[in-house]
């Protein structure tokens, strides 16, 4: 079934102000709708179930990318071709970079968000292995006010997150602290362009004196949503990295993962090639320290 | 059709166009059942294949995944656009040169991300031919020719220049 589009609504109110006023009027009643490279997808193949949509492409607001005190802030709306081409983010948050250069093709960059992204909520978005590995902190906005929660905190199922109906994510922000961190992130798909990861892994760790001192691993296509592994980097931290410590982190991640078998790939291989990766970077770590 | 939908104005191929459609119409059919733009096809209708490939604004963008409300105000290129005065634009001449096009489907697509790379980089290597092109796919597997036309434009530095930028020059 083709979708008709003469049974959805869309208007363009143009400013955040607007939006957000329209948003705590009636609750629930609109989905916002950026670039379209998800929602137009659903809705061309006729299961796109949003009766009213407001545009927010376009607004000034939503898309910037600017240092603010000891982060960089990064407005939901921004592109992926934005980060693609931001001389900021390739120097200080390389990863992000990179996750952006994997986004489908140039024009998907063009139009896709950043915030989309993550309120999609795909298991296997590409972003969020770089922003979970850089500690990123999201911030909502609506009527009542904002608030800031940490990244990894956003996700809360299987395309849900903590956004109350009157919401919009605002912005994600970068802590600039990582400059001095070994920095690690591989994505596993079909083909370079275009494929919807069957793994990712980003990662970030100091490793002084022969210890990891801090580390920070987020994965894709794992569990329901990109999550941290948290169990992985506890049989890390403050370890030297040996083939023992590979192999206890080994069986952390295995107890912590949850992958799925799906057109895509099957739960096993998800699994081997996730402790792979985690394998790879611990190398690499060893062989190169942190740099910086 | 009984609603009065309204007007959303952009300009296509240089030229300003007014139509009436629903906002949900995605651009793509809106170039092509309003506007009789059919130089620009549909092949999956869901930003996987290219085929729909035109310039907004003058990015590349998948007209099958934009609301035809978000493109008001906007200046838009379509294959059409390419030629101008009668006379083909370099890629296009490079397509016809080195085989490029075979059953024509992804050719529009092809020749609009070509266009783009090379408004955004005059002379791009193969490696950057290949990213460029990557969101088109061609059915007849023909990607080797189309990337040798993209060199062989590359080599001619009028390619670079795209009739929007041309117009705007003269």
């Amino acid at each position: 079934m083709r979708g008709n589009a003469e049974v959805h609504d869309l208007i363009a109110p143009g400013s955040m102000a607007s939006v957000l006023e329209l948003l705590a009027a009636e609750p629930g009643k609109w989905t916002p709708i950026a670039g379209g490279t998800e929602l137009m997808v659903a809705f061309s193949a006729g299961r796109l179930n949003a009766p009213r949509l407001v545009s927010l492409w376009g607004i000034r607001d939503l898309r910037f990318i600017e240092t603010r005190g000891d982060a960089i802030a990064i407005g939901a709306a921004t592109t992926f071709l934005d980060l693609r081409r931001d001389s900021a983010i390739a120097s200080d948050f390389p990863l992000l970079t990179r996750a952006a250069s994997w986004i489908g093709s140039i024009a998907n960059q063009s139009r896709a968000t950043l915030g989309g992204n993550l309120v999609n909520g795909s298991p296997a978005a590409d972003s969020s292995p770089a922003l979970l590995a850089y500690d990123a902190e999201v911030e909502t906005i609506s009527v009542r006010g904002r608030r800031r929660i940490p990244y990894s905190e956003f996700h809360t199922g299987y395309k849900r997150n903590v956004l109350a109906p009157d919401e919009l994510l605002y912005a994600i922000h970068l802590p600039l602290r990582f400059a001095g961190h070994k920095q690690y992130l591989r994505k596993v798909g079909t083909r370079r362009a275009m494929a919807i990861a069957k793994v990712a892994l980003g990662a970030t760790a100091i490793f002084e004196k022969g210890v990891i001192r801090e580390i920070r691993l987020g994965a894709a296509s794992l569990a329901p949503y990109p999550m941290r592994l948290n169990q992985t980097e506890k049989a890390l931290l403050g370890q030297k990295p040996s083939p023992e410590t590979a192999h206890a982190a080994r069986h952390a991640l295995f107890a912590e993962v949850k992958p799925i078998d799906d057109i895509r790939s099957t739960a096993e291989y998800r699994r081997r090639v996730a402790a792979n990766l985690l394998d790879e970077f611990l190398l690499e770590l060893q062989r190169e320290g942190s740099g910086a | 059709m009984s609603v009065l939908w309204p007007a959303i104005r952009f300009a296509v191929n240089g030229e300003i166009r007014e139509v009436y459609a629903p906002p949900m119409k995605r651009l793509l059919d809106v170039l092509r059942e309003d506007l009789h733009l059919t130089g620009t096809k549909e092949g999956c209708g869901e930003g996987e294949c290219g085929s729909c490939s035109v310039r907004m604004n003058g990015e590349l963008v998948n007209s099958c995944l934009i609301p035809v409300l978000q493109a008001e105000g906007a200046k838009i290129q379509t294959v059409e656009g390419l030629a101008m005065n009668g006379k083909l634009h370099p890629m296009q001449e490079a397509f016809l040169q080195c085989g490029g096009a075979q059953c024509g489907i992804c050719t529009p697509g092809m020749l609009m991300a070509a266009a783009q790379l090379l408004a955004t980089n005059p002379h791009p290597n193969l490696a950057e031919i290949r990213e460029g092109l990557a969101g088109n796919l061609c059915r007849c597997t023909g990607f080797m020719r189309i990337f040798e036309s993209v060199v062989i434009a590359a080599a001619d530095d009028s390619a670079a220049i795209a009739p929007e930028e041309a117009r705007h020059a003269r």
